[in-house]
């Protein structure tokens, strides 16, 4: 028993030695410490009461696009001395009810998508009720007013689909695959079909399992196998750009992946060319900004937008421009 | 009629009626305490009311009354189809369908009311019948082809998943439904299914009501008729209660149009509370059904649990869900919780079920 514990010793002296002088100079813990720090330090930078703001976002478990719009709105709130609340949920259901406990606490603000409108105005209205100013975020440009609304904050998809379809045409592409994935959600339908209003060539629709990876690259595989005349393959969420990448290398296809929204690997990516182009909706803007606009309402009662939406894309972004944004996708910000 | 299934006998119901002598010694005598211990719920109701005290004292604002209605939404809407659900368990059963069912039964109404242009009460009706009809399939199959329910229903969710999807948007055009909010018989049905009630200045929803209701009716049913009788049977022992000649195929059809109904009364409620319906949702809550039921005492090989005990856990599950938005903690950590709640909670209910039957 004690030779056995000696030996355990060693190993376990020999396997930390042998970490310590195996340490990376690149990547790791080490280098995102050092561009953290390069990034926004928190203090705040007024000195109004402390408001409590709540947002309720439709969206999944571990998303990354909502991961930087929460980041964004985060940094606002601790410049704008506020207790930020997050909260999310992917049933509409569920995030009726998230509103509603928001309300319940007496928030001095609220931040909401409607993603599923219909489902989230009787909550809206509840906030509207009880005097708590709500803000939209990402989707629901058209509802936003109508349910009363200070401001919508977010990306027309329809617009942004346009702006994908002209993108295309400039590349002169004839044959585009939309890959959806997440179906029976409207803002990526606008955004297909708003690809095919403008774009001249012909584009189809695929719906993939987005939850399930695997299931995504084989269905995009398979149908650039079956189809050898496509030439792109437009992903409706960063992830889902590099899982097109491997299904294309795979099919041995020639078709260029271009995508909605972006991180860091799409930048790298778009850096070193393997993907065409993204379109960003600038997620942190959209966080940033809807915090930001409650502390100005509460403090000086403004609004932005007069009574429009407040715009944070479409922003074409290709070659060019990945190497700047580069620094801020690895942060998580971008 | 006494059917005799097990040693686990049925929540404190003595099978058939014994003559009442106090000499013969077959006869044990318990006491209102040991009863209350072989209560399947009791474990559950510990259980919530340490999450209820829990909360009480971290989450702020979580006494408030307009919250604690906010819970009672939240729970009233799993517990609903927690009932049935439990039901079916306790007939030895399962259903992975019963989540994505709720969202086809709101979408066959809606659509129906809206291509039709009929009465948003025909719409209502027809979704019953078609979602009934599922349920039947779903017993129907089970009781004939003698598979596991597991892989049955499976099938039917990845169907009905697949049908919600592919259905709306070929009749549609889009992914959710088009609002019927302006139609006849909208507003009626509002009342029935989504409306709220306010009590002293708090909205309670209606769906709360629907909730008692069903779990009363679920209550009377397996503690007070043969049906009961039946179900606890098929689960405790198939062969053993076809034997003594319960319709086995019968009430297991049955207990799956329960669970049914259960879809289609959640899923009104779905479509008159938001007018319009989003055609991918569902999956994944037949699971919060069966959590639910299980915490609340319902045991996974059947022919034990009760209908309160599914409302003590869809309550437990309101409460937590909700408290962790009161309590202001990062949501990301709700479903550990979860996870780590249904498994005290049915070590608990074990445990409280092991002294019990010890103390017999």
């Amino acid at each position: 028993m004690a030779r056995f514990r000696t030996w355990v010793g060693i190993a376990l002296a020999g396997a930390l030695s042998l970490s310590l002088a195996g340490c990376s100079s690149t990547g790791g813990k080490r280098a995102e410490d050092a561009r953290k720090a390069a990034a926004a330090q928190g203090r705040s930078a007024v000195n109004t009461p402390r408001w409590t703001f709540a947002m309720i976002t439709h969206s999944g478990d571990g998303d990354t696009f909502w991961d930087i719009v929460q980041s964004g709105a985060e940094q606002a709130a601790v410049k704008d001395n506020i207790n930020f609340l997050y909260s999310h949920d992917d049933e509409a259901q569920q995030q009726a009810q998230l509103v509603d406990a928001a309300v319940d606490k007496k928030v001095d603000g609220i931040i909401v998508t409607l993603a599923k409108p219909d489902a989230m105005k009787a909550a809206v209205a509840r906030a509207e009720k009880a005097g708590i100013p709500v803000i939209t975020v990402n989707s629901g440009s058209e509802e936003s007013k109508a349910f009363g609304a200070l401001t919508h904050i977010g990306q027309d998809e329809t617009i942004a689909g346009e702006a994908v379809g002209e993108e295309l045409n400039k590349r002169g592409r004839k044959n585009a695959l939309c890959v959806l994935h997440e179906q029976g959600n409207v803002g990526h339908e606008q955004r297909c079909d708003g690809v095919e209003k403008s774009f001249h060539g012909k584009l189809r629709k695929l719906y993939v399992n987005g939850t399930n990876m695997p299931d995504v690259q084989s269905a995009i595989e398979a149908k650039l196998q079956a189809d050898k005349s496509l030439d792109a393959v437009v992903t409706l969420g960063a992830p889902y750009a590099d899982t097109a990448v491997k299904a294309k290398s795979d099919a041995g296809s020639k078709a260029e992946i271009d995508t909605f929204d972006l991180n860091a690997q799409v930048a790298a990516e778009l850096k070193n060319g393997t993907l065409g182009f993204a379109v960003d909706q600038q997620p942190y803007l959209q966080g940033y900004q809807a915090v930001d606009l409650l502390w100005l309402y509460k403090y000086n009662g403004d609004v932005l937008g007069g009574g429009k939406p407040v715009l944070t894309g479409p922003q074409i972004i290709t070659k060019d421009q990945a190497s700047a944004l580069a620094e801020y996708t690895e942060r998580g910000t971008r | 009629m006494s059917v005799t299934t097990d040693e686990r006998s049925p929540g404190g119901r003595s099978p058939g009626a014994l003559p009442d002598k106090k000499s013969d010694e077959r006869i044990l005598q318990t006491s209102p305490l040991r009863r209350l211990l072989a209560r399947p719920e009791l474990g559950s109701v510990v259980g919530a009311i340490a999450v209820f005290v829990f909360f009480a004292v971290v989450a702020d604002g979580f006494l408030h009354p307009a919250s604690l209605a906010t819970v009672l939404y939240a729970s009233s809407v799993i517990g609903i189809m927690a009932v049935p659900v439990a039901l079916l368990m306790i007939g030895g059963e399962f259903d992975l369908s019963s989540g994505v069912l709720v969202t086809s039964s709101a979408l066959i109404s809606s659509m129906f009311s809206y291509q039709m242009t009929a009465n948003t009460w025909v719409g209502a009706g027809v979704s019953l019948l078609f979602t009934l009809a599922i349920g039947a399939f779903n017993g129907f199959m089970l009781t004939r082809t003698k598979l596991p329910s597991f892989i049955i229903t499976l099938g039917t969710f990845l169907m009905l998943n697949g049908m919600n999807l592919g259905f709306t948007k070929l009749i549609d055009g889009t992914v959710s439904t088009k609002t019927i909010g302006d139609m006849e018989g909208f507003p009626s049905a509002h009342a029935v299914f989504a409306s709220t009630l306010t009590i002293g200045g708090v909205g309670f929803k209606v769906t709360i009501l629907w909730w008692l209701g069903l779990v009363a009716l679920a209550s009377w049913i397996l503690l007070r008729t043969r049906v009961g009788n039946w179900i606890f049977a098929v689960g405790g022992n198939q062969d053993a209660a076809r034997a003594v000649g319960v319709p086995v195929a019968k009430t297991k059809i049955g207990l799956y149009m329960a669970v049914a109904f259960g879809a289609w009364i959640s899923g009104q409620h779905l479509l008159f509370s938001f007018d319009a319906v989003q055609s991918g949702e569902g999956v994944g809550n037949d699971m919060i059904y069966i959590i639910a039921a299980v915490i609340g005492g319902c045991l996974i090989t059947g022919g034990y649990g009760s209908a309160i005990g599914s409302a003590v856990g869809a309550l437990i599950f309101g409460m937590t869900s909700k408290g962790i938005v009161f309590a202001e903690w990062n949501p990301d950590w709700f479903k550990f919780f979860l996870g780590a709640m249904l498994l005290l909670a049915t070590l608990l209910n074990t445990w409280v079920r092991k002294r019990a039957e010890a103390a017999k």
